[in-house]
Formats: C-alpha cells, sequence, structure tokens
C-alpha cells in the first residue's frame, strides 16, 4: 500500500514537474499541482504503464487527486 | 527609398517604414550561440561529423550536422520540454537568445500588442511522428500522447515563444522547405513595414537527423555520400561535390522598426532592406536558372540598389552537382558584369543544409558579415569547378567591405526567396 503511494507521487511529481515533498495524498491534480487537461491525460497513461493496467476514460475522467489513483490501482491491481 | 514619393496625381504617400535587426539567436551544428558559432565560421571549422542520434548502419549515408552539447533544460523546464521536438527546441532557444539580445525580454521595451513572432520549419516534428507511429505499432491509440499533435506541428515555436514572453502580435510560421527561414524574415519585415507590429522575432528551425529524415533525401538522392570524410563532403563550387549534407539547428533574427529601435537605444546589427520572391513553375525537386535570377532581381528592385551596389552575397550553396551551377548562372544573369566583382559564399560548406532552418542561421551570418565586415569562407574548394568561375571566397575568411548583402534560398516545389541587407 505505502510502496503504491509511494510509487503514484513519484509519477505525478515527474509528469507535473513539481516536488515529491508537496504531493499530498489528496493534492487535487488540476487545483494544487497545476495540471492541465492535457496533463491529466498523460498521467494516466503514465500510471497504466507504471501498473500494467488499463484505465477506460469514463473511469480516468473520475481520477483527480492522488488518493483516487491509489485506491483505483489497488482495487484494479492483476 | 527615405522621404516623400510624389505621383502624378499630387498624391503623397509616406515612404514605407524602415526595418533594422537588433537580435540575433543561433543553435546550430557550428556552436549554440552567436559567439560561438560565428567564430567557428570565421575559422572555417566544419560542424560535420558521423551521426550519433540513431544507428545508421544500413544507410548509404552516416554523418550529418549534428547540433552538439544542446542542453534544453538551460531555457525550459525539463517537464515542458519533454513534450516538444528538437525542432521546437531548436527554435525555441535562438528565439530566446535573440530577445535576450535585443533587451526585449526587459519589461516596458516594447508594447506586447505590436510584437509578433514568425518562425517557420520545413519539416517539423518528423522525429516525434516517428517514435509516435512506433509506439501505436507497439501498442495501439492509447499509447498515443495527448502531447504529440502540440509537440510536432510547425507553428508552435511561435506559439510557445509568444506564450513566453506574452508576446500578443502577430503570431505566423511559413512553410516553405529550404526557402522558410528566409520566406520568414522577409514576411515578417513587411509584418513591420505595413504597420501591423513594431518588433517581430523572425526565422527557421530544423531537425529532421532521423531514420525517415535522412531516409528520405538518401532516396531522392540528394545527399553527398562521403561517409570517409565527412567535414569535406559538404563542397559547394568543387568539381566533386556529390550532394548536400543534412543539418539540423535554427537561427533566429529580432526585426525591429527603425525609429522604435533608435528610440530605445538597441542596438542595430544592419537594416533589412530588401525582400524579394518568385517560382520557378518547373519541377519538384531540379533547380531551374530564372527563377532564382527573378527572385534576386525582385529583391535588389524592392531595396532600390544597383547589382553594383552588392558586395557580398550569402549563396543557398547546398553543394549538389546541379544547384550550385544553376546558382551561379543565375546570379550572373541577375547581376550581369557586376557578378564577378562580388564574393560568393555558402557557409553550408561548414553547417550543412539545415533545409527551414537555412534561411535563419544564413541571414544570421550575412548581418555579421555586414557587421564585422568580413566574408566568411566557403571550405572544401580544392578544385573548383571550372563551369562556376565567380568568386566563391574559397576557404579562408577575408576581411572586405561590405555595405549591401544579398542572401538565397531556393526549395522543393520551386519556391525561391532573397534578402537585401544593409550596413546602418
Amino acid at each position: 500500500m505505502d510502496n503504491i503511494v509511494e510509487r503514484v507521487k513519484k509519477i505525478v511529481a515527474e509528469q507535473l514537474g513539481v516536488n515529491e515533498a508537496d504531493i499530498k495524498n489528496e493534492s487535487s491534480f488540476v487545483d494544487d499541482l497545476g495540471a492541465d487537461s492535457l496533463d491529466t491525460v498523460e498521467l494516466v497513461m503514465a500510471l497504466e504503464e507504471e501498473f500494467e493496467c488499463e484505465i477506460p476514460d469514463d473511469q480516468a475522467e473520475k481520477i483527480t487527486t492522488v488518493q483516487q489513483a491509489v485506491d483505483y490501482i489497488l482495487a484494479n491491481k492483476k | 527609398m527615405a522621404g516623400l514619393a510624389t505621383f502624378a496625381f499630387g498624391v503623397h504617400i509616406l515612404a514605407r517604414r524602415r526595418v533594422v535587426i537588433t537580435g540575433l539567436g543561433l543553435i546550430s551544428p557550428v556552436g549554440n550561440s552567436v559567439e560561438e558559432g560565428w567564430q567557428n565560421i570565421i575559422a572555417g571549422v566544419s560542424g560535420i561529423a558521423p551521426i550519433t542520434r540513431f544507428d545508421t548502419s544500413s544507410f548509404p549515408v552516416q554523418f550529418a550536422g549534428e547540433v552538439k552539447n544542446f542542453d534544453i533544460t538551460q531555457y525550459i523546464s525539463a517537464k515542458d520540454a519533454r513534450r516538444m521536438d528538437k525542432f521546437i527546441h531548436y527554435g525555441l532557444a535562438a528565439g530566446m537568445q535573440a530577445v535576450r539580445d535585443a533587451g526585449l525580454d526587459k519589461e516596458g521595451a516594447a508594447d506586447p500588442e505590436r510584437v509578433g513572432v514568425a518562425i517557420g520549419s520545413g519539416i517539423g516534428g518528423l522525429p516525434l511522428i516517428e517514435e509516435t507511429k512506433d509506439e501505436y505499432n507497439a501498442a495501439g491509440v492509447r499509447k498515443v500522447s495527448p502531447f504529440f499533435v502540440p509537440g510536432s506541428i510547425i507553428n508552435m515555436i511561435s506559439g510557445n515563444l509568444s506564450i513566453e514572453f506574452g508576446f500578443k502580435g502577430p503570431n505566423l510560421s511559413i512553410v516553405t522547405a529550404c526557402t522558410t527561414g528566409t520566406h520568414s524574415i522577409g514576411e515578417a519585415a513587411r509584418i513591420i513595414e505595413y504597420g501591423d507590429a513594431d518588433v517581430m522575432v523572425a526565422g527557421g528551425a530544423e531537425s529532421t537527423v532521423s531514420p525517415l529524415g535522412l531516409g528520405g533525401f538518401c532516396a531522392a538522392r540528394a545527399l553527398s555520400t562521403r561517409n570517409e570524410d565527412p567535414a569535406t563532403a559538404s563542397r559547394p563550387w568543387d568539381k566533386d561535390r556529390d550532394g548536400f549534407v543534412l543539418g539540423e539547428g535554427a537561427g533566429v533574427l529580432v526585426l525591429e522598426e527603425y525609429e522604435h529601435a533608435k528610440a530605445r537605444g538597441a542596438k542595430i546589427y544592419a537594416e533589412v532592406a530588401g525582400y524579394g520572391m518568385s517560382a520557378d513553375a518547373y519541377h519538384i525537386t531540379a533547380p531551374n536558372m530564372d527563377g532564382p535570377r527573378r527572385s534576386m532581381v525582385n529583391a535588389l528592385k524592392n531595396a532600390g540598389v544597383a547589382p553594383s551596389d552588392v558586395q557580398y552575397v550569402n549563396a543557398h550553396g547546398t553543394s549538389t552537382p546541379l544547384g550550385d551551377k544553376n546558382e551561379s548562372d543565375a546570379i550572373k544573369a541577375a547581376f550581369g558584369d557586376a557578378a564577378y566583382k562580388i564574393v560568393v559564399n555558402s557557409t553550408k560548406s561548414m553547417t550543412g543544409h539545415l533545409l527551414g532552418g537555412a534561411g535563419g542561421v544564413e541571414s544570421l551570418f550575412t548581418v555579421l558579415a555586414i557587421h564585422h565586415q568580413i566574408s566568411p569562407p566557403t571550405i572544401n574548394i580544392f578544385n573548383q569547378d571550372p563551369e562556376c568561375d565567380l568568386d566563391y571566397c574559397a576557404n579562408k575568411a577575408r576581411p572586405m567591405k561590405i555595405d549591401v548583402a544579398l542572401k538565397n534560398n531556393f526549395g522543393f516545389g520551386g519556391t525561391n526567396g532573397s534578402l537585401v541587407f544593409k550596413r546602418v
């Protein structure tokens, strides 16, 4: 679980060009971390690659925070 | 050109607004700053070497003029950089150098709504298109990045530079193959003359040292195959020339209305005095003598100068067997007897051919030739082709008086452009 949170935060930091230390579980990609609509699409692609899963578009739209990403990955991990 | 023109009807029209050059920026095979690039050009240093970017073992041509030791994160964040193809990196970096050189990054230097950008590219984001297709082939459409389109389309140098500095004037990109940079500067100058802007950041960029970029020009049999000696492969007007050498990089100029530049005490390198264009209406790739001739004549006419006023020509001079002779013949047709008194030089002998970036980089060198009163050498002329009998400033730079210079570029499709630059 902790490991997944760390991995998600690392990807978010890389993709959005923010410091890992500034990313909290409740951080919103758009409101807190400065992502735009293209950033969030790319972020989901990076998460798919890291966790070897496919996140359908209707699900991806609902992932707006670090915690939501972690929850989705935990629920859908192979 | 200055003063008032009086028509027969007694109507007075103001002479057109003068355009001067107040900033320069360069990313090139011979250096990633204006200072470094110019020193190497005057010293006759070749920027051509074996290709390092990908495996060329199956290619008939294995060398190019690559940009070396370039770090885009000196200009923009790694996050932004990752989302742009290399031609945008080069154009943006050269553009930022030019803007800073002109002092336009300082608060209040110009009204942002009167500053525009016109930086083009001949081909654009080909490497990114290739990579994205590979990813698509491997894993399907879900692997196509949302940044693929904005990272590869040609007007994104102009777009990104306007965002970087808040330039809210005209924003465009011209695409005319190897004449792109020349047309961009000429059209940008006209935008200022016409009054739509006071400052235009203009030039060209290219980065197609990629499997399909190299492969396409190989297939067209356009490139030199001198793999055993890359540094001497680009040899304009030498009798053993065997094709051009692919180059990459960007050259960007800040053009500014003369009174605007004077009022803010800007450093002035030279004046854009004239601009001419033409089409061959002949063949998609083969050169034609009359098109280039008319392009030069139109530029001289637009500048209001006689052929005998010109001391220096920075030629298209690509090192192809047909093109170099064709351009020499066109210069003779355009200049008459004066052709033999002009120094005709090709800086492509050192940089290779930057395609859409050529007009930007070579206009920059032309402006510096005027500014420093010296012609760069055309290197690698070991045995001058007797059919090309002009003074090409072979192998050694030459200090000389240059009041008026002309710059040529010609592109696939038979599109030609010529610029006349003047000492201020």
